[in-house]
């Protein structure tokens, strides 16, 4: 990247965004753009608190001789207005396209989640980028990521003049609220009895390894972003030194339900079948054209979720 | 802070006595199997497969676990079964796909031949099979069978394995084999094409595997399909004990099994080709086995010899 170039950021206000741009505001100027403030903004963070479906947002786009644009801005919060999310997210993204093209941006972007694959009995272990993106078949919640990305992939054919790169990290784990890392921060950790997947988790830094890698020249597609080796989810929980309360099924889905209704928990009743089966990526075409590798170790990433618990790895 | 601690030590201490009664429990369960069964578990080290640094492949097969199992399996091996094995020498050091014929109404003849190619080859493999889409959906039986290196029968997965080098078992004639009735024994059904596709996409030698003894364990005599419709089973046998004998009545017969090796069959072309030109590739290796199994019973001395 020469001084002159210029990277946009949407959703730069979440943690992923600031890590992203504390990652990359020595070498290239920073632009966010974000409804949400961005605190601890780096000065020379130029940032806009606006929604990207606003005027103002192409204002940028047109000004400014834009050299990549990340497309982190999608709302993912089973809790809140759903129909309010989609539009936003549908739009937002459909926006984000658009000035893509008109100003002829050379990179796009876009973080998008293994999630969409789907957890299924049926699955193989490991699902290639080509795997149908099965999700939103039993969890609704979860079609907007399935048809963003699905809209971001068209484009990918439409417009070669664009490095359009779709990158799907597994599990993110970090000083995050996510739903895996909030599951992970339970003092004690709920599975279902008779059952134990294996699981794949990432480090925050890792995937922000993997965005400013997708920023190369001559890059360009979809990828799946994996971090360490997989294990079982007992596994996972054992590292953390927690206790792991499990529950048959026919107790678990009825309780989480109820909890839900209440409100007392954020994770989504549909989200059990993630603790269920397997959902796990092939990373090997990242490894192979990416040039990404995970840096951070299994113990590494499962380390920064629990600073400020009672408990301390105990192996 | 002081309730915290205490919560703490409280959580501790059940976890460490949780520990304490595993190690335990496993150490008394092993003791049950003598001496004998320290040389298996000590096959179990020396497998190809690579492990993470916590003890599991990618597939989820845990080798620390499969110890508990194995000598219970080596038991019924070696005691109930007394099984004999011929030609486990043909048996590849690198991936190979065994192809074997099914059969006896309870799919025991796969885990015969797992425990022949790990107690009796040498260096030991481990089996991988490939099993039933809907096993993951049950509790236990999932990570049982996932422990325990068995994986989800997909096009995908056994690719994956066979390019890790593992030794994968595959039954051609699936349930019709396992199913037929006691006048039809030693006659294989037709076979399934996929596994010649797999062969050849992954250029990986086919050892034909005959079974010869497991058919006599539970000789059906008809195969009351309206019940086993109504019940959801894949087939519901009536032979001299079941349902005669009730639960009871499943216990295989204590026949002896004769597993046969052949030299592994190397096969080349293109693996999209069309079913016609893969199912004469496919034959071959079908009417090996029939060879094999004709063979392998002129051979044999008697049900229980």
């Amino acid at each position: 990247m020469n001084e002159t170039s210029k990277i946009l950021i949407t959703g730069i206000s979440g943690k992923l965004g600031q890590l992203l741009a504390a990652r990359l505001h020595r070498d290239s100027e920073i632009i966010g753009i974000d409804r949400r403030p961005f605190r601890r903004r780096p000065k020379d963070v130029d940032h806009n608190q606006i929604d990207i479906r606003r005027k103002k947002a192409e204002d940028i786009f047109r000004t400014q001789s834009i050299a990549a644009v990340f497309h982190m801005g999608i709302i993912h919060d089973p809790r809140k207005n759903s129909e309010e999310h989609h539009t936003m997210n549908l739009i937002g993204t459909q926006k984000i396209l658009d000035y893509v093209e008109r100003y002829r941006i050379p990179k796009l972007v876009f973080l998008s989640s293994a999630n969409i694959y789907g957890a299924r009995a049926t699955n193989s272990q490991f699902l290639n980028e080509e795997s149908p993106l099965m999700a939103a078949t039993s969890f609704h919640q979860i079609r907007d990521l399935v048809s963003v990305d699905m809209l971001v992939n068209s484009f990918f054919w439409k417009h070669p003049e664009v490095e359009t790169v779709i990158l799907r990290p597994v599990h993110i784990i970090g000083d995050v609220s996510n739903a895996p890392s909030n599951y992970l921060r339970l003092p004690v950790v709920p599975t279902i009895l008779g059952f134990d997947p294996m699981v794949q988790v990432i480090h925050e830094e890792d995937v922000v390894e993997a965005l400013t890698l997708a920023l190369r020249p001559g890059i360009r597609g979809v990828f799946n972003i994996v971090g360490p080796s997989p294990v079982p989810l007992s596994q996972i929980i054992a590292i953390l030194g927690k206790p792991n309360l499990r529950l048959p099924l026919p107790v678990f889905r009825p309780t989480l339900e109820r909890l839900w209704k209440l409100k007392l928990t954020s994770f989504p009743p549909p989200e059990i079948d993630f603790i269920r089966f397997t959902c796990m990526v092939d990373g090997g075409r990242a490894n192979r054209v990416l040039e990404y590798k995970p840096l951070k170790s299994l113990r590494e990433t499962l380390e920064i979720i629990q600073q400020d618990d009672i408990y301390h790895i105990t192996r | 802070m002081g309730r915290s601690g205490k919560l703490r030590r409280a959580i501790d201490e059940l976890s460490r006595g949780q520990a304490n009664l595993s190690a335990r429990v496993r150490e008394n369960w092993l003791a049950l199997f003598g001496d004998q069964s320290s040389d298996d578990l000590a096959k179990l080290d020396r497998l190809p497969t690579q492990l993470n640094e916590y003890g599991f492949d990618p597939f989820g097969f845990q080798p620390e676990f499969a110890k508990l199992v194995v000598p219970l399996f080596a038991l019924i091996y070696r005691h109930y079964f007394r099984v004999k094995v011929y030609g486990i020498e043909n048996l590849p050091a690198g991936r190979c796909l065994l192809i074997a014929n099914h059969s006896g109404q309870i799919p025991l003849d796969g885990m015969m031949i797992g425990c022949s190619i790990l107690l009796d080859a040498d260096p030991p493999r481990f089996i991988r099979s490939m099993i039933e889409r809907w096993i993951p959906s049950l509790p236990f039986v999932s990570v049982f069978f996932a422990r325990l290196g068995q994986v989800v029968g997909t096009p995908e997965n056994c690719e994956r394995l066979l390019r890790r080098g593992e030794a994968i078992l595959v039954f051609p004639e699936g349930s019709r084999g396992i199913s037929k009735e006691f006048r039809r024994r030693y006659q294989l059904e037709s076979f399934g094409l996929g596994f010649m596709r797999l062969a050849l996409a992954t250029e990986t030698p086919i050892v034909p595997i005959a079974v010869v003894g497991a058919e006599e364990q539970a000789p059906s005599m008809l195969n009351f399909e309206a019940l086993a419709k109504l019940l959801n089973m894949p087939s519901f046998p009536v032979t001299p004990t079941f349902p005669l004998l009730g639960p009871l009545g499943l216990l295989p017969l204590p026949v002896r099994y004769h597993i046969h090796f052949g030299e592994p069959l190397q096969f080349e072309g293109d693996p999209n080709d069309e079913e016609d030109e893969i199912g004469r590739k496919v034959e071959v290796v079908r009417s090996t086995i029939q060879r094999m199994l004709h063979d392998g019973l002129s051979q044999r001395q008697g049900l229980f010899r």
